[in-house]
């Protein structure tokens, strides 16, 4: 069915389709409409879910991994800051193998203080173990979420979920959207039957027992391998996804790359905005093309390095910092995949967009004569720049 | 199921369970935990009157109990606390130096 929603409306709808268990919540902008969307459906009797209000981020994670380890499906809803004080939590949850399902809406991390758009809150949780999904549009937040049920509670995976999207540009912008009818939904994502979990009375549990050295080491290489294996079952959730709903996902999408030579790798909303610049470089002539990262993490390496091997320049946009010296993430985490490749592209990076800072379709436009002028000349310049920023300086 | 009796510090990662999960209760018993002790207690077993008060001050439940009376100390769970020692009212538990009670 068709409907207008905002990308945190759309998130709190799929969470009213799942009718999860429990939800541990407590506010945080951008993403404090889901669970006060959520908490209008629990008061409404339109869900069964324990509706669990708490004092902290902290808090709020805490009771979902308390709940999904009781055999309870659960979800939780944050940003920035409040991702921030979930961290040490982060890590319980994926390390005590907790499929949680977490809506991420992506804002910058303080400070300075800041409530708009970037992806440094997700980012700076990237090791943490979960399995990270970001979205473009509110059509994309909304079916990311239903996924991510089916694909961190399979038995090959049992990691937990982050969707993210765009804070505010995503997440407040009201949108077309087809929405799946709740039937659909339930079926689609099933009932929650872990094997073993703490209430099961027949069988007493210990979860997230302290791991002497002579155990902790395998421990992690189970759960490295769970994310390994998670990168198969992102796919086939997503191809019994494409059968209900008619929308194809991957691990990132390729956009008019079949003969780009020139292209562009980033996440999230920005997307759009290169999409449009594209389509104007390809009519003007020029063999443009963009990869838009959807799952981060595990990282779709060997098949990034295959959808850039025949292209001559790439930028990878980065829209968080990372404060390395020597590029954001997404830039170390591309440059490493191509790395095995016999002949591989120029590749520059380009931070832009922090705490809200716009990225227009002239300001790919120019990323792209950059790596024009790269592919033409061979001459690389500055491998990691800023864009967006007020300089002294002509910057591209 | 992977039960705690049948993994130890040589099974492959490929055997454990997932987030180190333990599917049954009580499985402390199997394992020796009292290899950190670096003071141990003796018990003298002609001065101890069975009052009982070492037993529930113990925090590692390591003073069996049998029939009403507290048998010699589980060294397998004792980390050498002293805290028996200094509850007990009589001369019956004394701490000695290192990890052997001598």
């Amino acid at each position: 069915m068709s409907s207008r929603l905002s990308g945190n409306e759309a998130v709190a709808y799929a969470m009213k389709q799942i009718n999860p268990d429990v939800m541990g919540a407590f506010p945080i902008t951008p993403s404090t409409e889901i669970p006060e969307y959520f908490a209008q459906y629990a008061a409404n009797g339109e869900v069964d879910t324990e509706f669990v209000t708490v004092e902290s981020e902290h808090s709020s994670m805490s009771v979902c991994i308390a709940a999904q380890a009781a055999g309870a499906r659960s979800v939780c809803a944050t940003s920035s800051c409040g991702l921030a004080l979930m961290y040490e939590l982060l890590y319980v949850a994926a390390s005590c193998r907790l499929p949680i399902a977490l809506a991420c809406v992506n804002r910058a991390l303080s400070g300075p203080i800041n409530i708009n758009n970037d992806h440094s809150d997700s980012m700076g949780a990237r090791d943490s173990g979960w399995i990270q999904i970001y979205a473009e549009n509110n059509q994309e937040a909304y079916d990311n979420f239903l996924m991510a049920m089916p694909i961190g509670e399979h038995l090959s995976v049992r990691l937990p979920v982050m969707t993210c999207m765009d804070g505010f540009i995503t997440s407040h912008a009201v949108e077309n959207i087809e929405l799946l009818e709740t039937e659909a939904v339930r079926r689609f994502i099933g009932e929650y039957n872990p094997e073993n979990y703490l209430l099961k009375k027949e069988n007493p549990l210990a979860v997230g027992p302290y791991d002497v050295s002579p155990y902790y080491m395998e421990h992690k290489v189970l759960e490295a391998e769970a994310m390994k294996a998670a990168k198969t079952r992102i796919l086939e959730v997503a191809a019994d996804f494409e059968k209900i709903s008619g929308r194809r996902y991957g691990l990132f999408e390729e956009y008019r790359m079949e003969d780009a030579e020139l292209a562009l790798v980033l996440i999230g909303s920005s997307a759009g905005t290169a999409k449009a610049a594209v389509d104007k470089l390809r009519e003007a002539g020029v063999k443009a093309g963009l990869v838009k990262i959807r799952v981060f993490r595990p990282f779709p390496g060997e098949e990034l390095a295959r959808a850039l091997a025949g292209t001559r320049a790439v930028a990878v946009m980065d829209k968080s910092e990372g404060f390395s010296a020597s590029g954001g993430p997404l830039f170390a985490e591309t440059r490493s995949a191509l790395y095995d490749l016999q002949e591989r592209p120029y590749m520059i990076n380009i931070v832009y967009g922090l705490g809200g800072r716009d990225v227009k379709t002239e300001d790919i436009e120019k990323v792209f004569a950059r790596l024009a002028a790269i592919a033409a000349t061979g001459e690389v310049g500055p491998l990691y720049t800023h864009m967006g920023q007020r300089s002294r300086e002509e910057i591209a | 199921m992977i039960y705690a009796k049948d993994i130890n510090e040589h099974t492959p990662w490929q055997d454990l369970t997932p987030g180190g999960e333990i599917y049954e209760p009580g499985t402390a018993r199997n394992f020796d935990t009292g290899a950190w002790r670096s003071n141990t207690p003796v018990f003298h077993a002609q001065a101890c009157k069975h009052c009982m008060l070492c037993v529930p001050f113990c925090p590692d439940s390591a003073i069996p109990v049998q029939d009403g009376k507290r048998l010699d100390f589980d060294y397998m769970h004792c980390k050498g606390c002293g805290i028996c020692e200094n509850v007990c009212p009589f001369p019956a538990i004394t701490m000695v130096t290192g990890g052997v009670a001598r």
